[in-house]
């Protein structure tokens, strides 16, 4: 019954080809748009790290006071005297403090010249906590951390440019100017966002090709390349005092496999801007937040403006070209009347006149849906022409983008097709036989 | 021509006339606030930056070893001297930062040192005494930074300049009676920064929304950054000389020292393309909106066409009787175009609201402006056109069927 209701439709489509051509465009326009604004919103809104994502916590804890805060928000990082005490106290499963570093990596062939990948100076547990996988050797320990140890984590990409692609743990790579030993050769990894330290990089950067120990950085004195914000600019002059100023720029993070030990870290941290309230280092009660990574990322704004707002637009969009399909159906069904009428008069149920007239209905859509298709291809392609190259190489036409393109597009037709449907079915029997 | 007899027809058809009603009040809430969005988003297109931009390119330079503040300023030095050597250049000068460079450095402006709200705020521009010459930007009043007057600002260091050179905005801002030259400022210090010199116009690094309220105001120091990390250098080609000039500055400065990091992507950039890269969201969303806005109308239009056909095709008969009880064409076509008028009207009254709605939550979201209203009346008056043209060719053959079909049955 299917196939031929199918067959009726296909061939009822082939009479009124006007009307029949300017729904599917129809469709296929508000499918298009919708679908390709999908793909970046997809992209950007993405969940970088699915399976822990509800177990790691961005830490903040006001040091910048009422008076300066952001709205009565902490700042986003840590000043360095509060995430070395956090770090030592040791309250989480795993925990780590970084921040993102320039290191530039110097080869032994000077015809070379010296490149510089995405670099971060981290604490051990970093590894662990963020699941990063590793193709060769592993993270450092707690004993490299102490010592200020000269290691080093190299990324997968960056291995295959110096060492072929061959193991290369235990070797030395040059990084300005200094050597590291390597530990690690990691597998290729690359969250996006990256959601861990969204505020120097807005999330969408080039994926990270080195990790050293947070504690060599410091000892280095390497300044960190992402945002230090002070309250007071004239804490003097040198690196110790830096060190020793209430700037926030260490990015903080805690894992915490439940919810009560969420709660019991929330109260460490409360226990602690209390106790340094108490000492004097600051002079306002306790401001502290912990946020799990789908909150930190909306807190962030990670989604930008434009891809919401294209997004909605384009179901507005989507929503006019329906009620555009339901009027023309209306028109191409109605002008069917008399041929209801004998079908009915012939002994048709209203249940057979339904089944007949949404499968017309689905199979405008279907060809809609499959137009949509070229046309959701053709604004994938060209997304780099609105939105930042960054976030434009993100979306993509995938299977489940096919997929779900031609099903909206069917649904959609099917949406449209109820009313004009029902419509069709109420035509009358004898009204049409006089 | 009566509207009582067109209002109880469309009762006979309320579904079509309710269909294009809500398809006509959806598009022009959505064309009226994408064409706001659209001049929103040009409006900062066409501010000039104030530059001698056709031969002005910018270089990112990162070192690539760690070096002393000593070290790297003679560096800098010796790569200045370098490339001002160079015959396709006309000038070159360190700079922490470049007008439309996405973001930097501004500070807080004030005029009395005990102030703890601030006056106003800048965007910092650092550099030698061949900034202004590498910016080709005018000196209006006053004069420029002496060799002597320029000093150096390494890693983490904040210092009052004793001398700057401003913006005239920013003059205006500070000193309204015209009287700035000579006078002084503090700079989120303690230690005043008199004015020397006054320059016509120097856009922001950053075109951001919150910046508007500061735009073309910025300050200019006489310092070199010498950052462990690096810095800009700000080039200026002799007249026609750019794609020569921007050729042998990256070969000048490798002949000068290979340790350093000029990126493949964005290491030396023209002014053009900074300008391209920096309006290229706002350029991308004006032509999205710009392609939505179309094919909406079209959209809508072919709806309205395919309807009204409908509603011909289906009246004929009554046509018919009309036509042979002495209405003429004109009566017949201005029936279907009266009927498309009283729809748009209602259809355009709902959308109104629906527009300003959308609009009000674009405020709350997006942190847009007020819709102003000179776009949804352009909004109106181009969905009344778009339906009155979209009924005409349906209405002409409406026009035409003749009287004899009243006779016809069906």
């Amino acid at each position: 019954m299917f196939a031929y209701y199918f067959e009726l439709g296909l061939r009822s489509l082939r009479r009124s080809p006007v009307l029949t051509g300017l729904m599917i465009i129809t469709i296929a326009f508000g499918v298009a748009a919708s679908m390709t604004m999908y793909s970046v919103f997809r992209a950007v809104s993405n969940n970088p790290i699915p399976q822990k994502s509800s177990q790691l916590y961005a830490v903040q804890i006001d040091n910048f006071g009422p008076r300066n805060n952001q709205h009565g928000e902490p700042p986003d990082e840590l000043d360095y005297i509060d995430a070395m005490a956090l770090l030592k106290a040791h309250k989480a499963l795993r925990q780590a403090a970084l921040y993102p570093v320039k290191l530039s990596v110097i080869s032994d062939d000077a015809s070379q010249l010296p490149i510089r990948p995405a670099t971060y100076a981290v604490s051990n547990n970093a590894f662990a906590m963020f699941d990063i996988p590793f193709l060769y050797g592993g993270g450092w320990g707690a004993a490299e951390d102490d010592n200020r140890a000269s290691v080093v984590v190299i990324g997968r990409a960056l291995n295959d440019r110096l060492f072929h692609g061959a193991n290369s743990v235990g070797r030395e790579i040059n990084l300005s100017g200094h050597n590291y030993r390597i530990v690690g050769v990691m597998d290729s990894w690359d969250p996006k966002p990256l959601f861990f330290d969204l505020a120097s990089n807005g999330g969408f950067a080039d994926a990270i090709e080195l990790f050293i120990p947070m504690s060599r950085a410091v000892d280095l004195q390497l300044i960190t390349t992402g945002s230090t914000d002070c309250v007071d600019e004239n804490y003097g002059t040198g690196w110790d005092a830096f060190l020793r100023s209430g700037c926030s720029w260490v990015v903080y993070w805690a894992e915490l496999p439940n919810k009560a030990d969420a709660d019991a870290y929330r109260q460490y941290l409360h226990d602690y801007a209390a106790e340094q309230q108490r000492v004097g280092r600051y002079a306002w009660a306790p401001n502290v937040r912990l946020r799990d990574v789908a909150q930190w990322l909306d807190y962030e704004h990670v989604v930008p403006p434009e891809s919401k707002l294209s997004f909605y637009l384009s179901l507005g969009f989507l929503a006019i070209c329906l009620v555009n399909t339901v009027g023309l159906l209306l028109a191409k069904f109605m002008r069917r009347a008399a041929e209801i009428g004998v079908r009915r008069a012939l002994g048709a149920s209203r249940r057979t006149v339904y089944a007949q007239f949404l499968m017309e209905g689905a199979t405008i859509g279907l060809a809609g849906g499959v137009l949509g298709l070229l046309l959701t291809g053709v604004g994938v392609w060209s997304v780099g022409l609105i939105f930042d190259a960054q976030i434009a190489r993100l979306a993509t036409l995938d299977v489940s983008l096919v997929a779900l393109t031609l099903l909206v597009a069917v649904l959609a037709a099917l949406l449209a097709a109820f009313y004009p449907t029902w419509r069709a079915a109420q035509v009358a029997a004898e009204v049409q036989l006089r | 021509m009566q509207i009582k007899p067109i209002l109880s027809a469309m009762r006979q058809h309320k579904a079509g006339v309710i269909l294009i009603a809500l398809q006509i009040a959806l598009t022009l809430a959505i064309v009226c606030n994408a064409l706001f969005i659209i001049q929103q988003r040009l409006e900062h297109l066409s501010e000039p930056s104030g530059i001698d931009e056709a031969n002005v390119f910018v270089i990112s330079n990162q070192w690539a070893s760690q070096s002393t503040d000593q070290e790297t300023d003679a560096k800098i030095q010796a790569d200045m001297a370098a490339l001002r050597r160079l015959p396709s250049v006309r000038d070159a000068s360190p700079s922490d930062s470049y007008p439309l460079r996405g973001s930097g450095w501004d500070d807080y402006i004030m005029l009395t040192p005990e102030q703890t709200e601030k006056t106003t705020d800048a965007d910092v521009y650092l550099g030698d005494e061949h900034l202004l010459d590498a910016l080709g930007i005018k000196l209006i009043a006053g004069r420029n930074f002496r060799v002597d007057e320029v000093g150096r600002i390494g890693s983490r260091q904040n210092m009052a300049s004793p001398v700057v050179i401003v913006t005239k905005a920013l003059a205006d801002r500070l000193y309204p009676d015209g009287s700035a030259l000579g006078k002084s400022f503090y700079e989120m210090s303690k230690t005043p920064s008199t004015i020397i010199g006054i320059v016509d116009r120097l856009q922001n690094q950053s075109v951001d929304t919150w910046k508007t309220a500061y735009a073309y105001q910025s300050v200019l120091r006489p310092l070199r950054q010498d950052n462990a990390d690096g810095l800009y250098y700000i080039v200026r080609a002799k007249p026609g000389q750019l794609a020569d000039a921007m050729r042998e500055v990256p070969k000048a400065l490798y002949a000068q020292n290979r340790m350093r990091i000029l990126d493949p992507k964005d290491g030396e950039l023209s002014f053009a393309e900074v300008r391209k890269r920096a309006y290229d969201t706002d350029r991308g969303m004006a032509v999205l909106m710009g392609i939505i806005c179309v094919v909406l109308l079209a959209i809508t239009a072919a709806g309205i066409v395919g309807l009204t056909s409908f509603w011909v095709g289906q009246r004929r008969r009554q046509i018919g009787v009309r036509r042979a009880l002495g209405a003429t064409r004109r009566d017949i076509l201005d029936y279907f175009l009266t009927e498309n008028f009283l729809i748009s009207v209602g259809g355009l009254a709902v959308g109104l609201v629906i527009a300003f709605g959308i609009n009000f939550w674009m405020i709350a979201r997006f942190e847009m402006a007020r819709l102003s209203l000179s776009y949804v009346l352009i909004g109106v008056v181009v969905l009344l056109l778009l339906g009155q043209f979209a009924t005409l060719a349906p209405a002409l053959r409406a026009s035409r069927v003749s009287p004899v079909e009243a006779t016809r049955s069906v």
